[in-house]
């Protein structure tokens, strides 16, 4: 329940379209009840063999009146439903915007097909109640106040007699919606779980089928799909009984009319008239009663999902400024001269130090090379520099500032970092390759991509740099894909370019190329390169070996070789196969 | 602006005439329930006869027995009334659940279809689209049909019964008056003709955009990281913001429809009713209809309007229904380009033999990607692919495995067409390593078995073993079933490839296949890796596919592809002795690894 008080400030910026929306169901419901008397005014005239321009008048007046009723009807709709679209446009807008604060740690817990239903099931609950729901919840009691008006100037004892019921109805009401709201929850949550699942088997379908792993498949899904039908059913349980119960609580008003109200007539207290009327008036209500119990159900789908959606807009980025953040320093202070100062670091909400005593300067215009196991902390290393996670223990100086005085935005933009797994969206290529700017540079682009040895490749491409990528257009191979990540990176021109492993898939010829064309980048900045190839990390001006997660060995590929350690022992492994390769 | 694959679902395709076909497949999905529709009809008729029957004791209680003082009657009347109320109710909350029951079973029915439909396709056709517009048509386009499967054509059978019996009641009371209330009609046929087309288009564009949505934000949720790293969040959103507004301004405009339909429904009924009075009224101020006539037609005509505007309502579920089911069918009418054949050959005592007979094969029109390719694999050979990225490498097994159809040329293995296979059968005998390791959430035993729950822990150990992931696996608290997550995000690239190995190694394939598996390795873990594969590749066919040409020096035979084409086979030896491509490319790696 508590949860659709945070609905509040939407519906306060639309107030006014509500309190509009409000006055024309006012004028409308007004016109409505006057049309009756009209008719009754027409037929009476026509009992006493009235006839000609009267009734023509009549005639008149009644579509006169539901002219302007129809439109007093239309503009309620236009303000109040056109209302409820604007309050999904901006919670959409929240959620997804929230989303894009949100650090790396919430979306390594949450699933991106569960993060997909509530952006649109648990969106679409909230829009109906928000839109039919007040609508008509404003329509059915401004109808029961006009009504019990009317009945109680009638007579007040037998309007008592009818809402007899009403207490009743208001803890059916009370239980039903309770009931409504655990089940809905249910629901909603057994429906993201089976997003998430068919999301999952999409995107693995390759490994599905290679394994032939279909029929598994299926029946995974056929169980996360019958307990969703059960799910739906529990709910339906609950919500089938309140129409009939709405509709029998107002027939039993109507027969206690009959009664008390036929032993007031015998007893000459009230008018045979007077029943007639009661019964009309009651039977008008039987609808509005019956719509007020659609609308608490509308309102209890619309708790759980409110609720599911505040989960994450009420989510705290871990990663943000705050009041340590010195917003003077810009990127043009910044020139990239990393420090470590004895950095550790473990993943949130585990006790296993990835990394251990990290102390390390790497020096504008210099460049360190990272070699290490697989595990041995190297991605984490360099996850650090832009903030991705944060690390409680040590600190890591930029240019000798902390990085967390530094604004988020301002350390990012000097970074720029291939990561492991490339990800590109599906636009264009250029628009992949500017991605930092909002129009690109197509000279930039260029540049980067001849750079980054992707152009012989773009060349190729049905429509060059406007070649779309990915679902719409063109599949890449995991070599292009790399490069097109690394003139993004270069396009960016960051001050410190970060490569985390990322020409494991580009052929060695291409990587040759790749790496004279980035000497000359490289010249002035600070840079990181992660690699399992010494060809592609030798001439570093300093290279470091991790070992669990601590500096096993240090120093230049001269320096390293005669230490005689891992760092040689692998260069002899991979020396040793090129010899016996030779041979 | 570019071009889209032919097979791309063709979202902005607006085709009007479909709607009677639409219509008529989606009921078809009632058929097995259609017992259940008779019985939930007949509860229908039942609760409008029992409503019925009030109206009628009414006036009984109030006429006879109050006006006549007759309390014990009255009391008789009561009972009667109160009976049929709960009679009604009862049956109404039977009728309630059993169409939600039967909307939901066809829900259920039909997701599972869709499901399995689109799992079986081929990967031409999720290389085209989007998965989030495919988990879209999975889950929230099938609830839409919910609606329209429950309640929604049972009342509207209910809804038209209703019309059918005023209309014959205004007949048989008086058929001109009843032709002059009906005049109205021709106008309101039309006037709902054109709020029909309008809703449809709207309604149509409204379910387009709900898709763009949706892969926007599948795409921007996976890709967070980059969209963070480039500070891009604020484009991100403006970029978002665009679409989202599109969606709410198409939402207005059938907002906007709505809000003119229902007044205008109204406004006829008013000039019906304004039909009665001046037609009706003249005929009984001569005489020639009764008043009550004319009281009973004006009741009439109200009671015909409240259908009228149900069923449009409903008419707005249809549509939503009917946007959604159109691209629902689309999808299942999508037919795999790779189909099994009407008789397949089964692969008896399966050796191993690959063969490739002048295969070329493009994943689009214009750019080829293999160009008359013949190779020869015999059983237990180990053939190694080198070559640039973009070669055609990865295609090669990609066609092995039937994931696409040749161009031309024939693939055999055993000397029997792939195509003649079930694709079941010939994928069994393989098992692929690819670059990019897809785990599912999980544990790590749930990856590496992918459920097959007849492979023991014995022998996944053993895999373990093999993959030298031991050391790890024993670090974990859990061990084998320690949690996966989504994609596996929080295991290093190397752990994930080593599960990926272990999965390839429980399955025992015939032939193994190896894309690129070893570049995400460092090469201490690769060595090991490197023995563990070599004991493995030992007794069966294997085909690797590797960048570091130290690594597949020993293979029998080594394939040098070039922009598509075969340009070298044989042993390492014999290539370098050939001083060709491969010569080159080793004389390069030896170069810069010695250096």
């Amino acid at each position: 329940m508590k949860s659709l008080s945070a609905l509040l400030p939407y519906l306060r910026k639309y107030r006014k379209k509500i309190f509009i929306g409000y006055l024309f169901i006012l004028l409308h419901l007004g016109l409505i009840s006057i049309y009756p008397l009209i008719i009754g005014d027409a037929m009476d005239k026509i009992t006493n063999g009235i006839y000609g321009t009267p009734i023509y008048l009549d005639i008149a007046y009644a579509l006169g009146l539901t002219v302007i009723g129809g439109f007093f009807l239309f503009l309620t709709r236009q303000n109040i439903i056109v209302m409820s679209r604007e309050i999904e446009n901006d919670l959409r807008f929240d959620f997804f915007s929230h989303l894009q604060t949100l650090s790396k740690s919430f979306f390594n817990k949450n699933s991106t097909g569960d993060l997909m239903a509530r952006a649109t099931s648990d969106i679409n609950n909230i829009r109906n109640f928000v839109g039919p729901g007040i609508m008509y919840s404003l329509q059915t009691s401004t109808r029961l106040t006009i009504t019990l008006i009317i009945l109680f100037n009638i007579n007040s004892f037998v309007t008592l007699v009818a809402l007899i019921p009403l207490p009743i109805i208001t803890i059916l009401v009370y239980k039903i919606g309770k009931f409504t709201f655990k089940r809905s929850l249910k629901v909603q949550e057994s429906f993201s779980e089976m997003t998430a699942k068919v999301q999952e088997s999409f995107s693995g379908i390759r490994v599905i089928k290679t394994f032939i792993r279909e029929k598994y498949e299926f029946s995974e899904f056929d169980n996360i799909s019958k307990d969703n039908f059960q799910k739906n059913l529990n709910l339906a349980k609950i919500q089938s009984f309140s129409f009939p119960m709405m509709f029998l609580l107002t027939g039993i008003s109507i027969i206690l009319v009959i009664y008390f109200g036929g032993i007031k007539v015998m007893e000459g207290q009230m008018t045979y008239g007077n029943i007639s009327e009661f019964i009309i008036y009651i039977g008008h209500l039987t609808w509005p009663m019956i719509a007020f119990g659609w609308i608490i159900n509308l309102f209890q789908r619309a708790s759980p999902s409110m609720g599911r959606l505040l989960e994450i807009i009420n989510a705290t980025p871990e990663i943000k400024d705050n009041v340590d953040t010195d917003l003077k320093i810009s990127d043009k202070n910044l020139k990239g001269e990393i420090l470590f100062d004895n950095v550790s670091f473990k993943y949130p909400g585990s006790d296993k130090y990835i990394l251990k005593n990290i102390n390390l300067k790497i020096k504008n215009g210099s460049t360190l090379g990272i070699l290490g196991q697989t595990g041995a902390g190297k991605s984490s290393l360099i996850n650090l520099l832009p903030r991705i996670f944060d690390t409680e223990e040590g600190n890591i100086f930029i240019d000798g500032i902390n990085i967390k005085k530094i604004p988020i935005k301002v350390l990012r933009e000097i970074i720029g970092i291939v990561p492991q797994e490339s990800f590109l969206f599906s636009n264009t290529i250029e628009k992949n390759i500017a991605y930092s700017d909002d129009i690109p540079n197509s000279g930039e682009v260029l540049v980067a991509a001849q750079s980054a040895g992707l152009y012989k490749d773009v060349i190729n491409f049905p429509y060059r740099f406007h070649t779309i990528l990915g679902e719409r257009g063109i599949t890449l191979s995991g070599g292009q894909k790399q490069r097109t990540s690394l003139a993004r990176a270069l396009y960016k021109k960051p001050e410190i370019l970060i490569l985390d492993d990322s020409l494991s898939a580009v052929d060695t010829k291409t990587e040759e190329e790749i790496l004279n064309e980035l000497k000359l980048i490289m010249k002035d900045r600070t840079n990181i390169i992660i690699s399992h190839r010494i060809s592609t990390i030798k001439n570093a001006n300093n290279i470091i070996v991790l070992k669990d997660g601590e500096i096993s060995e240090q120093g230049t590929h001269n320096e390293l070789i005669s230490k005689n350690g891992f760092y040689f022992d692998l260069y002899q492994k991979q020396l040793l196969e090129d010899e016996i390769s030779n041979s | 602006m570019a071009e889209s694959g032919k097979q791309q679902i063709q979202e902005e395709a607006i085709d009007k005439k479909l709607d009677k076909n639409l219509l008529k497949r989606l009921l078809s999905y009632f058929k097995p329930y259609k017992k259940y529709i008779i019985f939930a009809t007949i509860l229908t008729i039942t609760v409008s006869a029992l409503a019925a029957v009030r109206p009628y004791l009414t006036p009984i209680a109030i006429d006879d027995k109050i006006m006549n003082n007759d309390i014990n009657g009255l009391q008789f009347i009561i009972i009667i009334l109160l009976s049929t109320l709960i009679v009604q109710g009862i049956v109404q909350y039977g009728l309630g659940y059993l169409t939600a029951w039967i909307g939901q079973k066809i829900i259920y029915d039909l997701r599972k279809k869709i499901y399995e439909h689109i799992l079986r396709l081929d990967l031409k056709f999720f290389d085209k689209n989007p998965i989030g517009r495919l988990v879209t048509r999975a889950t929230s386009d099938v609830e839409v049909l919910y609606e329209v499967f429950s309640s929604g054509i049972v009342t509207a059978f209910g809804d038209i019964f209703t019309l059918i019996w005023i209309v014959t009641f205004m007949f048989i009371l008086d058929w001109q008056l009843a032709l002059v209330t009906l005049a109205v009609l021709p106008v309101l046929i039309y006037g709902t003709s054109i709020f029909r087309n309008k809703v449809r288009d709207s309604y149509r564009r409204i379910r387009i955009l709900i898709a763009k949505i949706n892969s926007y934000v599948q795409e921007h949720i996976t890709g967070i990281s980059v969209v963070q790293m480039f500070n891009k969040e604020k484009k991100t959103v403006e970029d978002f913001e665009k679409i989202n507004r599109q969606h709410t301004e198409q939402n207005k405009k059938s907002i906007f429809y709505y809000a003119v339909f229902f007044p205008f429904v109204e406004l006829i009924g008013a000039v019906s009713v304004g039909l009665i009075i001046w037609y009706g009224g003249g005929q009984t101020v001569q005489g020639a209809i009764e008043i009550g006539v004319l009281i009973s037609f004006i009741q009439y005509t109200e009671m015909f309007f409240r259908p009228i505007r149900d069923l449009s309502e409903k008419y707005n579920i249809l549509q939503t229904a009917m946007a959604s089911s159109e691209r629902i069918f689309e999808i299942l009418d999508q037919t795999s380009p790779v189909k099994d054949v009407a008789n397949p050959v089964k692969l008896v005592d399966f050796k191993g033999k690959v063969e490739f007979k002048n295969v070329n094969f493009s994943y689009s029109e214009d750019n080829p990607v293999l160009r008359n390719v013949n190779l020869k694999i015999n059983p237990g050979e180990k053939v190694a692919f080198v070559g640039a990225t973009g070669a055609g490498k990865s295609t090669i097994l990609n066609l092995m495995e039937r994931f696409y159809d040749v161009d031309s040329g024939e693939i055999l293995m055993d000397d029997v067409n792939i195509k003649n296979l079930r694709q079941e059968d010939l994928r069994k005998h393989i098992a692929t390593v690819l670059q990019d390791v897809y785990l599912f959430s999980g544990t790590i035993k749930s990856n590496i078995t992918l459920g097959d729950e007849n492979i023991s822990d014995e022998i996944i150990y053993t895999a373990i073993e093999n993959v030298g992931l031991m050391p790890f696996i024993n670090s974990l608290e859990k061990g084998i079933l320690h949690p996966v997550n989504e994609r596996g995000t929080m295991l290093s690239t190397g752990q994930k490839q080593l599960i990926s190995f272990a999965r390839a190694l429980v399955y025992d394939p015939e032939i193994l296949m190896l894309d690129e598996a070893t570049s995400s390795v460092d090469t201490h873990t690769e060595i090991l890796i490197q023995k563990a594969i070599n004991k493995l590749i030992d007794n069966r066919t294997s085909i690797i596919i590797a960048h570091r040409l130290s690594t597949i020096q020993k293979c029998d035979k080594i394939i040098v592809m070039h922009k598509g084409e075969i340009k070298e086979a044989g042993t390492h030896q014999e290539l370098l002795n050939l001083g060709g491509l491969y010569y080159k490319l080793y004389e390069l790696q030896y170069k810069n690894e010695t250096v």
